[in-house]
């Protein structure tokens, strides 16, 4: 499935929708997203990962870029991800740096 | 101000390049680029080769203009690449004349010998492509994980407990019951285990990518395949196991690698790598031409006058450490794996390689040793040398140390071995070795924890084999059982091998908790080989290399059959770490420089104060006075420990405490399971505080407080 992210913020928070595969040629356009959202000024980052389906290593680099870029003091939650994706981030241990959740409500 | 040096200044092609820059040698990510840089001594052209990852044939050659070669290396910087997607490698225009040494070929392609992360082998035991023109592939890496301001844990080396392992063998069978098998984060689940076994460093065998597929063969026994499974063989200095990682096959395990040293980190455990820099996966003449030896064969290798190789590592080749060159690739390969991914330390292969000059001879003061000891990246890093080669150097106590190498104590492994069966004649001796053998290492003013003691490694037999087998059984290796060492100094109690002898099993019980409590209360540092805590056997194989099966992986259900075992090593590893007296900076002075009416160790035997150093003496005793514990700086209690090797009971007379103290029971392998041993801090007092009766060839361990 073709990769698609939308993007909202409300107040200081920013959420962001992801949905088919994260890989090499669609992490550009994750990455802008999470340009956008830093350059906005968002204290919060949600990323709302149910129809993401699959994430490479170049998909786990942005999730990377988006820690450093925003700051220790961004809280970042990973909203009902897939097993698969799930897994990936836990193995290479970024789930640590991260709240990972089934459900988010404000 | 937008800077200049990031733009272009040539183009191939589609490509954007500019001249790269020499240093860093490998691959790095530049702004808006990758800086691709390779030394050869020999070639006259170079071609960087892109692919797409796993395409079987390129998506672009890039020549490296004349104007881009400084010295030997050549420089480029290619603009505009999806680095998270490429593999590369380079074809090397020069001479082709092997009996002159010269290896170069570009119709080959050739991997770099700096390459971060290798693709080709990315899930353990899949069949490769063997048509694939480039078999193994360079990737670039990101130095982006979040450390969380982890660093190594730097434990102070007396102090250290080692457990070797094998990074598959370690979660691979099924009982392991973990989510990820046989990977590097397999082992994270079995942190909580490592933790309750109470060791403090894990030494894992080599996790360099190798490839499991070199001189693999059906097994003349089963059938099934066998493998290069231990992974003596480097392919890539600088990249992980691909195969090793649950992540492999998506190209993550460098992140998956650092994510498991900083659980471990987080539990107080450090990790050490076996590294193998003796000799390469691409062995001799008839081997495959991988990297080295296409780029600069006679740069990287010992070569005869004749062209061939010399092999003083038993595989093929010999990489020559001590041309100035490959010396660098060793240094910065070190000083990556240490800044890169906090390792705490290493253990060299064959060392003593390390120590031969470019035409095998041993060197007085070898560059390479010398520049690793001084190095400012690996101060603090643990450096321990397997201080022997296959070429016959063995150097145990004598290895050119600069004050910081420590050492694999082979002769603390075959004293040991010898005294636990019950040779005469090993009193001395192991009375050397208890100390931290201070025969071999105080003379040159090296501490005891230079001793690395063992008694059971991956090489040789495990500690349940060591009292079960009088010889080596490794016809499953499919080499006729010439394979493995034949000097085992072992003994099997009776019976060779499987036994349903009650009087047998229990003795075999007793003499693994001999070594396990001789280990523990010998001054240096102890190593505990996987599984030997929960009596593993390999069924009297004590060369296990080639075998993706039950005869390396762990079986945990060990651990409720030989539960008590378990432990007992438990309780003589918390014992260890309870009592600064066993862990000594400084070896003993046998005086008393404390005051305290004792010497800091003493020396006793079926009578106290009277060691028996005859030949056909079979026991030995000691004391520790706490006092003198670290220098005096740590007071600790008194520690007695009585070993009876005869095959009789014996009574041993105590030696006496200051008034007020009392000898208390910490362990006696005389007793069943489990009245062997109780928990640190919670030792009963002796009955008799005049003597105890020690049972044939058991051990007893007191405390006086």
């Amino acid at each position: 499935m073709a990769f698609s992210t939308t993007i909202t913020t409300a107040g200081d928070t920013a959420t962001i929708t992801l949905s088919g595969e994260l890989d090499a040629s669609s992490a550009p356009q994750f990455k802008a997203e999470v340009e956008q959202a830093a350059s906005q000024g968002a204290k919060k980052l949600v990323l709302m990962m149910q129809d993401l389906e699959y994430m490479a290593s170049a998909g786990l680099r942005v999730l990377i870029f988006a820690k450093q870029k925003m700051g220790a003091d961004t809280d970042i939650y990973l909203v009902g991800t897939q097993e698969l994706v799930k897994e990936t981030i836990e193995k290479t241990g970024f789930d640590q740096s991260v709240y990972m959740v089934d459900t988010y409500d404000d | 101000m937008e800077r200049v040096d990031i733009h272009p200044t040539h183009q191939h092609g589609q490509f954007k390049l500019r001249v790269g820059r020499p240093l860093p040698f490998g691959a790095t990510l530049v702004p808006g680029g990758v800086n691709f840089s390779i030394f050869s001594s020999v070639a006259t052209g170079c071609i960087l080769v892109l692919f797409e990852r796993h395409a079987l044939q390129p998506m672009a050659e890039i020549p490296f203009p004349d104007e881009f070669r400084i010295g030997n290396v050549f420089a480029m910087i290619v603009f505009g690449l999806d680095y998270e997607n490429i593999e590369y490698g380079y074809r090397i225009d020069g001479p082709y004349d092997p009996p002159a040494g010269h290896w170069c070929n570009p119709s080959q392609i050739v991997m770099d010998p700096y390459a971060k992360v290798i693709g080709g082998r990315d899930v353990w035991g899949k069949t490769p492509n063997w048509d694939d023109p480039y078999p193994h592939r360079a990737r670039l890496a990101f130095d982006d994980f979040d450390w969380e301001n982890d660093r190594p844990l730097e434990i102070p080396p007396e102090d250290q407990i080692i457990y070797e392992m094998h990074v598959r063998s370690f979660t691979r069978h099924p009982s392991a019951g973990v989510k990820h098998p046989g990977t590097f984060a397999g082992i994270i689940e079995k942190i909580p285990y490592l933790k309750e076994l109470g060791i403090t460093s894990i030494e894992l065998m080599p996790i360099y990518e190798f490839d499991e597929f070199e001189n693999s063969r059906p097994s003349p026994v089963t059938g099934e395949t066998l493998y290069n499974y231990w992974g003596y063989s480097t392919v890539g200095f600088f990249a992980p196991k691909a195969g090793y990682a649950a992540t492999g096959k998506f190209g993550m395990q460098v992140d998956e690698v650092k994510n498991l040293i900083k659980q471990l980190h987080k539990h107080g455990i450090e990790v050490i790598l076996d590294v193998v820099f003796n000799h390469t996966a691409e062995g001799n003449e008839k081997g495959p031409v991988i990297s080295f030896r296409g780029i600069d064969n006679k740069t990287y290798y010992m070569l005869t006058p004749e062209g061939y190789y010399f092999n003083f590592s038993g595989c093929g080749n010999t990489l020559n450490c001590n041309n100035p060159i490959v010396r660098n690739i060793v240094l910065d390969c070190l000083r990556y794996w240490a800044a890169e991914y906090h390792i705490d330390g290493f253990r060299f292969d064959l060392a003593s390689i390390l120590g031969r000059d470019p035409w095998g001879a041993p060197l007085a003061n070898p560059p390479l040793l010398e520049s690793l000891a001084f190095d400012p990246i690996l101060a603090h890093c643990k450096l321990i040398a397997e201080a022997w080669d296959a070429g016959g150097l063995y150097q145990v106590g004598t290895f050119p140390a600069f004050g910081r190498w420590a050492e694999w104590n082979g002769k603390y492994r075959d004293t040991v071995r010898r005294f636990l069966k019950g040779d005469g004649g090993m009193v001395g001796d192991m009375a050397q070795r208890l100390q931290g053998s201070p025969d071999l290492y105080a003379r040159a003013g090296r501490g005891p924890a230079t001793s690395i003691n063992f008694i059971t490694a991956h090489d040789g037999f495990t500690l349940y084999d060591l009292v079960s087998y009088n010889v080596k059984h490794n016809e499953a290796n499919g080499e006729n059982n010439n394979d493995g060492s034949n000097d085992n100094e072992s003994w099997n109690c009776g019976v060779e091998g499987e036994t349903d002898d009650p009087g047998i099993i229990a003795l075999r019980q007793r003499q693994m908790r001999n070594a396990i409590a001789m280990l523990l209360v010998s001054q240096g540092v102890p190593m505990i080989l996987m599984g030997d805590e929960v009596g593993r056997t390999q069924y009297g194989n004590n060369n296990t290399y080639c075998h993706d099966n039950e005869l390396n992986w762990l079986d945990w259900n060990l651990l409720q059959k030989n539960a008590d075992l378990f432990q007992f090593v438990k309780h003589c590893i918390a014992f260890r770490r309870a009592h600064p007296v066993l862990r000594h900076r400084e070896h003993f002075r046998n005086h008393d420089y404390m005051g305290s009416g004792y010497p800091d160790i003493s020396w006793h035997g079926t009578q106290a104060w009277h060691a028996d150093w005859s030949a056909s003496s079979r026991t030995l005793a000691f004391m520790l006075c706490g006092k003198h514990a670290k220098n005096g700086s740590t007071p600790d209690d008194f520690i007695y420990v009585a070993m009876n090797m005869y095959w009789e009971a014996l009574w041993f007379e105590l030696p006496r405490l200051p008034v007020g103290l009392q000898w208390h029971v910490f362990a006696n392998t005389g007793v069943a399971a489990p009245g062997d041993s109780c928990k640190p801090g919670q030792e009963p007092p002796l009955a008799d505080q005049k003597g105890l009766l020690l049972g044939d060839r058991s051990v007893t361990i007191l405390i006086g407080r």
